[in-house]
């Protein structure tokens, strides 16, 4: 398909493949963890100043 | 007067990280789906549509993705460089969220230029590598990313890490234009610019629409990526602001608790 330069096409298009999907992994893994330690945080009853004076309001 | 207002109003609402994360949520999927599509179809235009150069042939593929990955790791940097600003000038509070989050995907693009490069290099030049002004400036500006990766990192409180990495920011700036014009000033084997020139694009548009389809595509992808990186960024501020929060309540426990058992009037022995 690409003649002679078909190895160089394939590992450019290769390497930059690869960088973009570990680009999407470390940004959904970094997003899970950090959702994971909030949730662990409110679990413990750590809550934003903004958030206990918005509950404050309500009550 | 009201309704002239208003959009500077609706602007400035977004300097809240709350309501960022709001509009983030739900513009992401729509952006999300409209990136694979964009880039679904410049890979077809860029692998399968699009004619092989009369001089290159079919190496001239490689550019839809070298060309898009070097644009990106520049408009990246400039990013950081207007981030910066809004850090030292504005005091603006996503400004160095947004730079922080941009750099290792500037420094990725540009890692992926420096390497598609030379892999285009090899067959069209004979040699995977010259110390020559363009591609030097580029290895350049890898290093400048690494380096205010590596500063973000050295300093654990991010408002001092943003103030430091804001002033390097603005000193590494200077790398932009000396990419940019290199390959103008200097002799190199670097061809020049043939896309944004004075005169316009000396392009065909076969190659030209697939090259500007595909630029769109990562442009787009990198507003994904970094605007899910800002999230991230935004939480861990959160959550470093509310474990400093309980161990300050517990340690201000601790002292009232101490203080109680040192007073002879309060203490416990004291009610015998």
């Amino acid at each position: 398909m690409f003649g002679n330069y078909a190895g160089f096409i394939l590992a450019s298009y290769g390497v930059t493949a690869a960088t973009i999907l570990v680009l999407i992994l470390w940004v959904l893994l970094d997003g899970r963890k950090q959702t994971k330690i909030l949730a662990q945080l409110h679990e413990r009853g750590v809550h934003r100043r903004s958030e206990r004076t918005k509950a404050a309001t309500h009550s | 007067m009201t309704e002239t207002k208003q959009p500077s109003f609706r602007i400035r609402g977004l300097a809240n990280p709350t309501r960022f994360l709001a509009l983030l949520d739900k513009i992401m999927i729509p952006l999300v789906i409209l990136t694979v599509v964009v880039i679904g179809v410049g890979l077809y235009m860029a692998l399968i549509d699009s004619p092989e150069d009369y001089q290159q042939g079919a190496t001239v593929r490689i550019m839809y993705i070298h060309v898009p990955a070097a644009w990106l790791a520049m408009f990246a940097y400039t990013m950081m460089t207007i981030s910066a600003l809004g850090t030292l000038v504005w005091k603006h509070p996503l400004a160095d969220v947004s730079a922080k989050a941009a750099a290792p995907l500037g420094a990725a693009f540009t890692f992926v230029c420096l390497t598609t490069g030379s892999f285009w290099g090899k067959p069209m030049w004979g040699t995977w590598w010259v110390w020559d002004a363009r591609l030097t400036s580029m290895l350049i500006l890898l290093i400048i990313y690494l380096g205010l990766i590596a500063l973000w990192h050295a300093i654990e409180d991010p408002i001092k890490a943003g103030k430091a990495v804001a002033i390097l920011t603005l000193v590494g700036f200077i790398i932009i234009p000396i990419i940019k014009f290199s390959v103008d000033w200097w002799s190199t084997l670097h061809q020049p610019a043939s896309v944004f020139t004075l005169e316009g694009p000396k392009m065909d548009n076969s190659m030209l629409i697939p090259l500007m389809v595909m630029a769109i595509g990562f442009t787009l992808l990198f507003t994904v990526l970094h605007f899910k990186a800002m999230k991230n960024e935004i939480l861990r501020r959160r959550i470093r602001s509310m474990q400093m929060q309980a161990a300050r309540q517990v340690a201000s426990g601790n002292r009232a608790a101490a203080t109680q058992a040192a007073s002879p009037s309060t203490g416990p022995s004291a009610s015998h």
